[in-house]
């Protein structure tokens, strides 16, 4: 045995070329994360003047009406939106997954579409529709004598944003129910339990962690959101709050800090909650087979109100749109319930004058996607397939960036970077680079899921195989690995660009001049005035369409590919 | 398939040899590897046995490169291996999942390996050819993977694996992914392939029947260890521990105690009797009683044969034998009786003699 000890003890060691991208993008996400947002946090704590550390702003905070009545608004708000959410989610997604319904997939492709528009330029539509003087209560008031106030105040909020962002509920919602195992259903059947009971015991149960998911985001997402509230000239929330203040009383001012944190907080609350819900429930992997659940045929009377309800809320869901649509060719439309005279007057002015949002948006969008496809790729193989050290702590700083609302990031990114100037004394905080690069840091934790599940599709024999004979890691991430996670990368640009495109909250923060500004903040600019909504609203067409070619071109080119490499069984 | 040799077409170099000296891996905490040493000759078919998770896999993935020793050595053709990373070493493996790129034709898998290798075009066009022609699927050759059957799959990845000439071949469990037909006709080609390579082999498996049909000499392993390392029927025939002729074949196990000493020992069963132990055979501290299932006769004496008593628990009949379950003391053991056409069958219940020759039984510890 004493020859052991002269056998030497070897280490697994980080190959240089690991090291130097793990650094690189740490300090990517320092300086453009945490930084930023340690400085908002900060700031919140410390004494305005002095610097001292202090609570006194979160005291003052919490003294004054304007901002305690704000802080519950917001709170009333994304819980109402979660409600109305939920309710629009439930039947489509039980329809859909458990009953031989036809059209589940237009319903499914309907869903998604709310998505590809920013809730803010379907708020202006909407009051056109359902606002006091709109369509549907012209119809009630002439037919009945009633109105109903659908636009009031934090009514038109609620219903804006429960009608932009149920699909995230119903998507979540729909993939457990189709994840549940139809033996699981059976095996209670063949105990006794049929009908509602089981639904209510076994069903709902096994759903419940999709649904929390879905449920948690749309709360963060309406209380972070920032323009449906400004535009619907609803200022008492926080998200507004904290605008108004860092744009009307200045970047000293305390309280739009300690919004942000507030902001941040509640983000993290909600995640946490969700998140508690959910511990151990992840029963994806304890069912086997996953045959979905069965599908029970209708009857003609069940069918007759299936359908109905569901039309229904397809019109409703789709009524932005519709709305949009009328707006974006109407010559006048007020106080009446259709547009007087139609016109195509309005996108030829928009693609005369804002042809550049719409070239800002590409470029900028397209940007960030490929950030956060390259850095979100690198993290991925960083994680799955190295041990260098340091690699947990990316993933979770990454991923932090999901509890950071669009406004906070643009405040924090006025704050850190105003006092740099470039050479020609212009503040790099508001460089349209740094749009790029918040909309990227904001779109990451979306695009580093894509990555991982991209990534954990390549099993790890075929990188092994290429080792084998004979090519360095460097040579099998190019001709194995890359090839292989095309489409997922794909699918992760998608995502970040086609939200990027329509994300407003830390543009409006950072944008300071109208020739750097994407389409969202055009759009912004437009509505705020009457004259400006036929343009706006053609630009809004232009920016769902745009969003949804794209989309539909990556699900083609994803689809042939996986075909063409026999990955689709 | 009927394997097409143009042997003059992929280079043979000459075998190398393995010598794994006093190799260790640690998973963390958790001792994966203990102390391994083998010498595999050149040319030698070589197969690591053993159940899931005794490290028989672990140990190859360490020869290719994808795996560190804390401490050891890996010596192959006379070249100590272990720090060098897995695209140098020159040994070619076949992955249990084949691992076949599914962007890729057949011929560019095939390919992959010698353009790795920055050979000129030619000669990976020649090469590829002859490594498709060796295993019979010249004519898929512009397939994608996911267009062949697991056999096809298969032999793509053998034949990927030996266009680059490697210095010895590597087998993950090659057989495990066919279905039972297959897996015979395929370990036939594998043996004679290799058998016409001259390459030294590596041959992974749980299955005791694939070892022993296709390999010269098995590692037996379990939990980290190589437990014996011996032909096929000198593993069968003189295991070196209780696991040892427990994984190979049928063995029967009776717990008894030594009386006596020096050329008069014997061994105790409790409530069945006791059998002298041959002088000379060795019985290491708490050994037990091992025999196969045909080296004892029910009711008969051979002679030399010493008589245990016995109950008949259970009866199978098998066609050219019949294997009786016979409570012998407080265990069971399996008695393979040939069969002859109107031999009469003992029935269960009754009380029998086992009849065993000393010589053909062995005395093993754990």
């Amino acid at each position: 045995m004493a020859l052991v000890q002269s056998i030497p003890i070897r280490r697994v060691s980080a190959k240089p070329g690991q090291i130097f991208a793990i650094s690189l993008i740490a300090l990517f996400l320092a300086i453009f994360l945490i930084i930023p947002a340690g400085t908002v946090i900060y700031t919140a704590f410390t004494e305005k003047g002095t610097g001292a550390l202090t609570i006194v702003n979160f005291v003052d905070f919490f003294n004054t009406d304007l901002f305690r009545r704000s802080f519950f608004n917001s709170v009333y708000v994304s819980g109402m939106s979660v409600v109305w959410a939920s309710a629009i989610a439930l039947p489509l997604a039980v329809l859909t997954t458990r009953f031989d319904f036809r059209g589940s997939l237009i319903i499914q492709t309907l869903g998604f579409v709310p998505l590809i528009m920013p809730p803010f330029v379907g708020a202006v539509a909407m009051q056109l529709l359902f606002g006091r003087n709109g369509t549907v209560n012209l119809i009630l008031n002439d037919w009945f004598g009633i109105r109903i106030p659908f636009m009031e105040g934090l009514n038109g909020v609620i219903f804006v944003q429960s009608l932009h962002y149920f699909p995230f509920i119903l998507i979540n919602l729909s993939t457990s129910l189709r994840n549940i195992d139809r033996s699981m259903e059976e095996a209670a059947q063949n105990l006794g339990s049929s009908g509602v009971r089981l639904f209510r015991r076994i069903v709902f149960p096994l759903a419940m962690p999709g649904y929390l998911a879905g449920a948690s985001l749309v709360f963060v997402k309406v209380f972070d959101d920032l323009a449906t509230p400004l535009l619907l000239n609803v200022k008492d929330m926080l998200a507004p709050q904290a605008y108004l203040r860092v744009t009307s009383v200045g970047l000293t001012d305390p309280m739009g800090y300690v919004i942000s944190v507030i902001l941040i907080a509640v983000s993290i609350f909600a995640m946490w909650l969700s998140a508690v819900a959910m511990r151990g429930k992840d029963y994806s992997t304890t069912q086997r087979g996953g045959g979905g659940l069965s599908r029970r045929k209708l009857s003609r009377g069940e069918s007759v109100i299936a359908y109905g309800v569901v039309g229904l809320i397809l019109l409703l869901v789709l009524s932005p749109h519709i709305g949009l649509l009328l707006l974006s060719l109407a010559t006048v439309w007020s106080f009446s319930p259709l547009p007087d005279a139609y016109t195509v007057a309005h996108y030829g002015r928009v693609f005369g004058e804002s042809s550049l949002y719409i070239k800002n948006t590409l470029i900028y969008a397209s940007l960030a996607g490929l950030i956060d496809v390259v850095i979100g790729g690198a993290i991925a193989y960083l994680v799955l397939r190295t041990k260098v050290v340091g690699r947990r702590w990316l993933d979770w700083a990454a991923t932090a960036a999901l509890a950071i609302p669009g406004v906070v990031l643009g405040i924090g990114y006025l704050r850190t970077f105003y006092g740099i100037t470039l050479p020609d004394g212009t503040p790099l905080a508001t460089l349209w680079v740094m749009v790029v690069l918040a909309l990227s840091i904001r779109r990451l934790p979306y695009a580093l899921r894509a990555c991982y599940a991209a990534l954990q599709q390549v099993s790890e024999s075929l990188e092994e195989a290429a080792e084998n004979l004979g090519a360095t890691k460097q040579r099998t991430i190019r001709r194995i690995v890359l090839p292989l996670m095309t489409g997922g990368l794909l699918a992760g640009f998608v995502t970040s660009f086609s939200t990027a495109a329509v994300e407003l909250s830390a543009t409006l923060m950072l944008i300071q001049s109208n020739s750097d500004a994407p389409i969202a903040y055009g759009l912004y600019v437009f509505m705020q005035s009457p004259a400006g909504r036929g343009p706006g609203a053609a630009l809004g067409v232009i920016a769902v369409i745009m969003v949804a070619l794209c989309t539909l071109l990556s699900h083609y080119v994803i689809e042939r590919r996986q075909k063409a490499l026999g990955m689709t069984k | 398939m009927t394997v097409n040799i143009n042997s003059a077409a992929l280079a043979v170099s000459p075998a190398k040899a393995i010598s794994i000296s006093d190799v260790n891996l640690y998973y963390g905490a958790l001792h994966v590897l203990k102390d391994i040493n083998l010498e595999i000759q050149p040319g030698e078919f070589f197969a690591f046995l053993g159940p899931s998770g005794c490290g028989k896999t672990t140990l190859l993935r360490l020869i290719a490169g994808f795996n560190n020793a804390r401490q050891g050595k890996v010596v192959i053709g006379g070249q100590d291996v272990l720090d060098m990373p897995a695209w140098k070493r020159d040994i070619g493996m076949v992955f249990q999942s084949y691992a076949l790129w599914p962007h890729m034709t057949v011929a560019a898998n095939v390919a992959f390996g010698l353009e790795e290798r920055r050979l000129p075009r030619a000669e990976v066009e020649r090469r590829v050819q002859a490594a498709l022609e060796l295993v019979g699927l010249k004519h898929l050759a512009d397939r994608r993977p996911s267009q062949l059957s697991g056999g096809q799959q298969q032999r793509v990845a053998l034949a990927r694996t030996i266009a680059i000439e490697p210095k010895v071949l590597l087998l993950d469990e090659p057989l495990s992914n066919l279905d039972a037909k297959m897996r015979v006709e395929v370990r036939r080609e594998l043996r004679d392939l290799q058998q016409r390579l001259k390459l030294t082999t590596i041959f992974v498996t749980h299955d005791q029947e694939e070892a022993n049909t296709v390999c010269d000499r098995i590692a037996v392993f379990n939990e980290g260890r190589i437990q014996q390392v011996g032909t096929p029927m000198g593993l069968y025939e003189k295991p070196a521990n209780l696991f040892v002729a427990n994984f190979l074949g049928t063995a029967n196990i009776l717990d008894g105690t030594v009386k006596g000493s020096g050329t008069q020992r014997t061994f105790e069963v409790a409530g069945a009797g006791s059998i002298p132990i041959p002088a000379g055979a060795s019985v290491p501290p708490g050994a037990k009683l091992v025999f196969r299932p045909q080296y004892a006769t029910l009711g008969t004496l051979e002679p030399g044969a010493v008589a245990l008593t016995g109950t008949i628990a259970h009866r199978e009949f098998l066609g050219a034998t019949v294997r009786y379950g016979v409570q012998v003391g407080t265990a069971t053991v399996l008695i393979d009786a040939p069969f002859h056409s109107g031999d009469s069958l003992l029935e269960t219940g009754a009380t029998t003699t086992l009849g065993l020759k000393p010589s053909s039984a062995l005395w093993l510890a754990e």
